[in-house]
């Protein structure tokens, strides 16, 4: 791979680039689905090709190819060269970068049970016997399962001298149970909805996570939602389980800090963000228990966003984003952190695949773990409304206004939980929710989380980020608006 | 409207597509493989790209991409399993290690009951999607109708963002059965946000020719809206009648048709149920798929090879008819609709291609008949709340305008919306004649403008 990449770098420089690097990737992928006891998808597929980024006459061409000879290389790079020449013809200035090192090394992601090498045979016994135990709750209608895995190589090089291959291997699963009764759908899902839980691991992961285990809790509580009463339409104080305030960091924090969104180079599609300039290291972002860093060090855990370098060769790194509740840092690239003044990249540039432009993407976006267990946060609280997996969600082109909703929640009165609550939803605006958040429980219940399907980019790409949360809890949130008025 | 440059005339563009000997080489190389390594049926299924795609933010070009690549898939059936390996790997080496993989993976799988045999030789209806002149836009071409839309927004005071890519791309399946089916086609896409701090508005055009959207009138439309846009003002939640741009209708109506897979409703996921052939919506409201309306895009044949057959799927209000995989079909005792996804997977079938019927009614004049309600240009994020009564939440984004007695008057700050997809297709007043239409949440579609009543808008946000 490394004479295809200084093949690519060669032409490059010879066809007038000043700046080029050059990604060799090679994607495995196995998913296995189930459904109704029966296999559902059973597919591997493997992808393997170079994407070539180059500087010319100031501007920014992309090419990418799977014809891996030199010549194919080489047409690829003076491709890439051509197109970053038509670039200059609308642009409004040379591209900068921040100084960055360069950089020989290689590095694989730990595990411990490569998935690959685990047997098809007792990866399927494993999702047809969760399958099979939620499908034996009666009142379920249709029962899912699904396991994926990927084997990521990447052989980068730049012209500054960078030479790094990293491996990474991505393991995920979950299982997922419906029940249709009368005018409504209800379902529940383990251990995270939308595909599960998905980290930086081997097939350990899958074996930690004891589908099986929890197939009958599911399959019952997708059941008993039809009896429970509907989520009331209130103002109150809302606690969240780890996974759905996952998703909330991800969504209200993780997207707003993306700092090619606030200089507006998404803002045709991923939008922008209400996190101008003016407000780092002013902005009161949340209560002063609220701590978030976003960091890609595998020191942090195996999150999808841990790595260790990213896919512009800067060093993995860990950024303060609200520290005691302000506001103080964005993700970065070479060219945005030059861009607003920074000194260095935060190392965030990620990219899908060979054939994708590597784009400022999260890491591991995280909420520090503050102090007390779940029960203690049920007890300490009188009236509030515990929700539990995410069902959906949604917020504005500037991150300000979002509601989510959930699969489950419970009714607390008098530091208890009463009773089950369906349809549950809440909403509000990101900086007035993150200011009234007055609880975090500690490390023992902080989960580092894994959204494989992260969406940004044109041509889209789709990305695995991850975040560490445990649960919390807000006051004076807006709840069950969702289904009012219908 | 493009104006090729002299050295991008049609024909002289240096990257094509595989030629059709060389496809059929390559799947009979891979039928031939499968055959050796003991499959008792093998499907492959070529797909190749050849995509270009300029970006500009800032009144200038941030990113610039081209790509090409060709991956083959590869489903083997084995005493009553099948399963599925796909590569980009096209030596003959790494072609037998797919047939294998395809084959271990089958193997390690009980047997499936009612696994079909792969279909043989079938007819399909020819379509013509390819232009010479979208194929031969080069990156040059782009960026030069990206400049002057980038110019006008500087001459306005205002800032563009968009895209504009361009490309073609051929898809071929054959089985060990007979079967071959080929389709090739064009795209071209052209999307423009005009940002006029701190509103915005935004339009887009999606076509198989390039020649058929030009990108500086929707530059120009954009930067008209957003300097309406300005000076926004929040109103009181509430249920308002909103004016539906048909990017809007798009986007929401989008999430209502996997609902329509004949495999949803027999897993009891789909809206549908317990609601075929009653009236469910506005009796103003028909929709068919038909992956042969001039407009539409796409192979006359579906994942399985069979070819796409149009499918009347709402009449006037009534859901008449769902969509079929051979499976699916077979279950249903019925023929399978042309409609289903590339085996194995667990989701059957969806309808590609809608079309709706639309009406007479012209934008204009929907506004002109209102006396208080929203012109609502886009939305944005849209995520399901609630399966069976289709209740959607997303926001307003773009260009939200107040109408008042016939007249757009003022901007209006963006919404959350909580609605019913069902309550909406009840209560559609006014519909536009139906054409293209493309977005962001939802795939193209041949769709109106409508006008709706009570249509739920739950929170305001702070733009």
């Amino acid at each position: 791979m490394w004479d295809l990449t200084t093949t690519a770098l060669d032409t490059a420089k010879l066809r007038g680039a000043t700046y080029a690097d050059a990604r060799s990737m090679h994607i495995r992928q196995r998913d296995l689905t189930t459904k109704n006891g029966a296999v559902g998808t059973l597919a591997q597929s493997e992808s393997i090709g170079i994407g070539i980024r180059v500087l010319a006459n100031g501007a920014w061409g992309f090419a990418s190819t799977d014809k891996l000879t030199r010549e194919g290389v080489s047409a690829c790079a003076a491709q890439a060269v051509s197109v970053a020449k038509a670039s200059a013809l609308a642009k409004r200035g040379d591209v900068k970068m921040v100084q960055e090192n360069a950089f020989i090394d290689s590095w694989q992601a730990p595990l411990q049970k490569d998935p690959f090498e685990i047997p098809l045979e007792s990866q399927l016994d494993l999702l047809l016997k969760a399958d099979a135990a939620m499908r034996a709750i009666k009142g379920v209608t249709l029962t899912e399962t699904d396991m994926q895995f990927r084997k990521i190589d990447c052989w980068y090089a730049s012209s500054i001298g960078s030479r790094i291959h990293q491996r990474k291997v991505i393991s995920g699963c979950g299982i997922v149970a419906t029940s249709f009764k009368g005018t409504e759908i209800q379902k529940r899902s383990y251990p995270n909805s939308f595909g599960g839980q998905y980290q930086l691991a081997g097939y350990e992961l899958i074996e930690s996570l004891d589908l099986v285990r929890h197939a009958p809790r599911v399959a019952e509580e997708s059941v008993a939602l039809h009896s429970a009463a509907q989520c009331p339409e209130k103002t109150g104080t809302l606690l969240l389980d780890g996974s759905q305030l996952g998703l909330q960091i991800h969504e209200s924090v993780g997207h707003p800090i993306e700092l090619d969104r606030v200089l507006g180079q998404e803002a045709n599609f991923a939008g922008t963000s209400f996190l101008t300039l003016d407000k780092l290291n002013k902005l009161k972002y949340g209560s002063e228990i609220v701590n978030v860093v976003a960091d890609a060090r595998l020191a942090h855990g195996p999150g999808l966003g841990s790595f260790a370098y990213d896919d512009e060769g800067v060093p993995a790194q860990c950024t303060d984003i609200i520290k005691d509740g302000q506001f103080r840092g964005y993700l970065s690239n070479r060219e945005t952190a030059q861009l607003i003044g920074l000194s260095r990249s935060s190392g965030t540039m990620r990219t899908e695949s060979w054939n994708r432009l590597p784009i400022i993407r999260m890491t591991n976006i995280s909420l520090k773990p503050g102090a007390g267990s779940p029960g203690e946060l049920i007890t300490g609280t009188d009236d509030g409304i515990w929700m539990e997996t995410n069902r959906s969600w949604s917020i504005d082109d500037r991150r300000y206004q979002f509601q989510f909703s959930t699969e489950i929640a419970w009714e607390i009165k008098g530091g208890k939980k009463v009773r089950m609550l369906k349809n549950p939803s809440y909403s509000g605006i990101t900086t007035e929710f993150w200011n009234s958040c007055d609880a975090i429980c500690d490390k023992e219940y902080w989960t580092l989380w894994g959204t494989p399907n992260c969406g940004k980019g044109q041509p889209m790409q789709t990305m695995g980020t991850g975040h560490g949360a445990a649960p919390a809890r807000f006051l004076n949130i807006k709840m069950g608006t969702a289904f009012s008025g219908q | 409207m493009i104006r090729m440059s002299k050295k991008s005339k049609a024909g002289k563009n240096e990257t094509h597509l595989a030629s059709a000997s060389d496809l059929k080489k390559r799947i009979d190389s891979v039928l031939r493989l499968g055959n050796i390594a003991g499959a008792d049926e093998t499907e492959v299924q070529v797909d190749e790209t050849i995509d270009a795609l300029t970006r500009f933010a800032n009144n200038a070009i941030h990113q610039n991409v081209a790509e090409h690549g060709m991956a083959i898939s590869i489903r083997t059936v084995v005493d009553g399993r099948t399963a599925r390996a796909t590569t980009n790997r096209l030596d003959e080496d790494s072609l037998l290690a797919a047939v294998k993989s395809s084959l271990q993976l089958a193997h390690s799988q009980p047997k499936i009951p009612g696994l079909l045999p792969m279909p043989g030789k079938q007819r399909y209806r020819s379509v013509n999607r390819f232009t010479n002149e979208t194929a031969a836009t080069t990156p040059e071409d782009r960026a030069r109708a990206v400049k002057k839309s980038c110019d006008l927004a500087i001459r306005n005071g205002q800032v563009a963002a968009g895209i504009f890519s361009t490309g073609q791309s051929q898809l071929a399946l054959a089985n060990s059965q007979g079967l071959f089916a080929a389709h090739r086609q064009t795209h071209a896409e052209f999307s423009i946000t005009m940002q006029d701090e701190p509103a915005a508005s935004w339009a887009k055009a999606n076509s198989g020719d390039v020649r058929n959207f030009d990108p500086q009138k929707l530059a120009a439309r954009a930067s008209e809206k957003a300097q309406m846009a300005k000076d926004a003002q929040e109103l009181a939640p509430g249920k308002y009648t909103v004016i539906l741009e048909p990017a809007a209708v798009l986007d929401l109506v989008g999430f209502l048709f996997y609902d329509f897979a004949a495999t949803a409703v027999a897993d009891q996921r789909s809206c549908l149920l317990k609601r075929m052939n009653k009236p469910l919506f506005g009796k103003n409201i028909s929709i068919t798929d038909d992956a042969y309306h001039p407009q539409q895009l796409g192979a006359p044949f579906d994942g399985e090879g069979m070819p796409r057959q149009r499918v009347n799927l709402v009449e006037n209000g009534v859901p008449r008819n769902l969509v079929y995989s051979r499976t699916s079909a077979k279950k249903a005792k019925t023929k399978p609709s042309g409609h289903g996804f590339a085996l194995p997977n667990e989701y059957g079938e969806a309808p590609m291609n809608l079309v709706f019927s639309g009406g007479d009614c012209s934008l204009e004049k929907m506004i002109a008949s209102t006396d208080r309600g929203l012109l609502v240009t886009r939305v944005w994020y849209i995520r399901e709340v609630d399966p069976y009564e289709k209740i959607m939440t997303g926001m307003t984004r773009d260009g939200l305008y107040l109408v008042e007695k016939g007249k757009v008057t003022s901007a209006v700050r963006n919404f959350r919306f909580n609605q019913s997809l069902v309550q909406l297709l009840q209560n559609v007043e006014a519909m536009s004649p139906a054409s293209r239409a493309t977005a962001e949440e939802a795939f193209e579609m041949v769709v109106p403008a409508m006008k709706v009543n009570n249509f739920h808008l739950t929170e305001p946000t702070k733009f």
